[in-house]
């Protein structure tokens, strides 16, 4: 892996002397056939009824279902507990002071709402046509479930350090839990087969993809003036996050943090006035989205393969099975592990069942409009034509919010994915540092090289770390249900405290 | 009426002389005192995983401050003069926190400084003048 890495740092350093366009080519050309072939180890694919299934799709929706019927709902039933959790109707004030659960939801929000859920629908709804939706929402109830599974076992076995530091998720979940389980050995392996997923895997979904299609946004609103310029945006963007994850400067990621929940309400808002104002098209939008989810007109491998499409940018976008959101709710104190896991529930909720859902229905409003409104564009660049429809100057404010939630988003991962090399190599700093300009190196990487084979990898890998995780869940669950029935008992005798 | 007077500090000279009027009505009706130090803090805010990681530290050492530097000294101050005083740390909304705390404590009268105003305390309130609006006791603002 060491060597592939190296390959691409010296093919960058080595074409800068070329011209601008010339960096851009090279580094393409010489990624593509690296995530085609990554894509294909991945993504192997079974055909069934015509449709190509890749086999871990099948597999994360598969675990989706099935924690879904063994935890008994929990993603209906745990929903309203979830927001009087939120809303701290069961905190004790003694407690003030620790993270709350908002603050963790909200954390674990910021890294999953990003680019995929302005630009992974689009690339959904072309793909998979307007039914992929029905699926994308499906996915995101299922994926519910398997959060609060994830999340309830990163805070039961997170590692708590003499300094007061915590470090939690799968990979500690993975060694503890199967070690609980009499299996010490497989549980090694599984921890470290995780963390290595986690910290390659960051560079992909949680990097490469999100400062690319900032970069193309970027470009798009400046009418093509940063064309073959990638790599000057490249490098500007991965300054920045040098500054935040190694020159320590909090200010700009405290700023962020601050100012994307808002985005996120201002990016939700002005996509149901712009649904509103195509009132008229919407019956048929929502027509549409159900007849294609079973019939899948016109779509390859018809109803199966948007089913296929759907779920496949689901777990893109809320990263329900991949484990990442259990890193970022271990750092909650608390006695009550389930309570972390039912806040949880709530991420793929707002990620895919809101946002996602109305990103779909600001395409799907246009499209019935005008089924070519887009042209040739495609993710981030076609949600924005769709919003330009209506408004104008949207593209630009939507530039400027694409750019903070990718950027939010390589945050998170750049702290997921150094917790997964802390696993490994552990806590010094050196090693720590090594890792995070590893991480900038691939910011700036992201801007140059196509959107296609950024997409191939970002799957690829993120998919990849489902393999172990998943797995892991299976055999831990029912620890997970235990602690579950025995917490709702408690909240129900009242031995668990309703402070307000 | 309870005999318990809280008295609202943070470090700063506005509480320690809330504390010394408070010590005068208490060394004179014989009440308690409840010295107490709210570290402002909102459940609702935003913070990169990095920062909730160090929370748990954070609080600790904010709560070991608060503690040791003022409430040592200023509890001090009380017992010197024979007072019976307990002390609460605490993180939350300030106005809010303090009337928390008198009603746990069965406060009779909470005691608070009075700051200079700024602006922003003009336009949208201070501490003081939410504590005056919403508490159940009396309140003393000691200028």
């Amino acid at each position: 892996m060491k060597r592939f890495f190296f390959s691409l740092v010296t093919l960058l350093l080595g074409s800068i002397s070329t011209a601008h366009a010339g960096i851009d080519d090279a580094i393409n050309s010489a990624t593509a056939p690296i995530a085609t072939f990554i894509g294909q180890v991945v993504f192997f694919k079974i055909p069934i009824f015509g449709a190509q299934l890749p086999v871990v799709v099948l597999w994360l929706v598969a675990g989706a279902v099935f924690f879904t019927f063994y935890m008994g709902f929990i993603n209906l039933r745990g929903f309203k507990h979830a927001i009087q959790l939120v809303r701290g109707d069961y905190a004790d004030p003694n407690s003030h002071g620790e993270v709350s659960h908002f603050q963790a939801l909200a954390t674990a929000v910021s890294g999953t709402v990003g680019i995929g859920n302005i630009g992974g629908v689009a690339v959904a709804v072309t793909v998979g046509g307007p039914g992929a939706t029905f699926w994308l929402i499906m996915a995101g109830f299922l994926g519910m479930s398997t959060k609060f599974v994830e999340c309830t076992l990163g805070v039961k076995y997170r590692k708590e350090f003499d300094d007061g530091h915590v470090s939690g998720g799968p990979m500690y979940y993975l060694r503890q839990g199967f070690k609980d389980r009499g299996m010490e050995g497989f549980g090694k392996f599984m921890g470290t087969f995780y963390a290595i997923g986690i910290f390659i895997g960051a560079l992909g979904i949680g990097n490469m993809f999100q400062s690319n299609q900032a970069y193309v946004q970027l470009n798009n609103v400046s009418g093509g003036a940063l064309d073959g310029l990638g790599w000057l945006v490249g490098l500007i963007l991965a300054g920045v996050v040098f500054a935040v994850i190694i020159g320590g400067i909090k200010s700009i990621a405290r700023v962020t943090e601050k100012i994307v929940p808002f985005m996120a309400v201002f990016y939700c808002l002005f996509a149901i006035i712009v649904i509103l104002m195509n009132a008229g098209s919407l019956p048929q939008a929502i027509a549409n989205i159900f007849t294609g989810a079973f019939t899948g007109e016109g779509v390859a491998g018809g109803a199966l393969g948007a089913m296929i499409i759907g779920f496949q940018r689901a777990v893109f976008s809320n990263e329900a099975g991949i484990g990442s959101a259990s890193i970022a709710h271990a750092a909650v104190k608390t006695d009550e592990p389930v309570t972390e896991g039912i806040v949880s529930l709530l991420e793929p909720f707002i990620d895919t069942i809101v946002i996602c859902t109305i990103t779909a229905l600001v395409i799907g409003t246009a499209q019935v409009a005008d089924p070519n409104f887009a042209g040739e564009s495609l993710g981030v660049a076609m949600t924005s034509a769709a919003f330009e429809r209506e408004f104008s100057w949207f593209p630009i404010p939507l530039a400027f919010a694409a750019l903070l939630f990718a950027f939010s988003t390589m945050i998170s991962w750049s702290y997921y994915g150094l917790k997964g090399w802390t696993y490994l190599f552990g806590e010094g700093d050196r090693g720590q540092t090594i890792y995070k300009i590893l991480f900038c190196v691939f910011v700036a990487l992201g801007c140059v090289v196509q959107l296609g084979p950024i997409l191939d990898i970002s799957d690829a890998l993120v998919f990849l770390i489902c393999v172990p995780n998943i797995l892991g869940l299976y055999f831990l669950a029912p620890i997970v249900k235990r602690e579950m029935i025995s917490y709702f008992a408690r909240v129900e005798s009242g031995e668990i405290v309703k402070f307000k | 009426m309870s005999k318990k007077l809280l008295v609202a500090l943070d470090g700063s000279d506005c509480g320690r002389r809330a504390l010394n009027a408070a010590v005068q009505h208490a060394s004179l009706t014989n009440s308690d005192l409840v010295l107490t130090y709210v570290i402002e803090w909102t459940p609702y805010s935003f913070h990169t995983p990095q920062e909730l990681e160090e929370r748990h530290q954070r609080r600790e050492s904010e709560i070991e401050r608060a503690n040791e530097a003022i409430l040592a000294s200023e509890h001090a101050v009380a017992v010197s003069e024979g007072i019976k005083v307990e002390t609460v740390v605490r993180h939350g909304k300030i106005a809010e926190t303090l009337i928390e705390v008198a009603k746990e404590y069965d406060v009779g009268q909470i005691y608070i400084g009075r700051r200079g105003e700024s602006l922003v305390q003009m336009i949208f309130g201070s501490v003081t003048a939410a504590l005056i609006q919403t508490s159940e006791v009396p309140v003393t603002v000691v200028p």
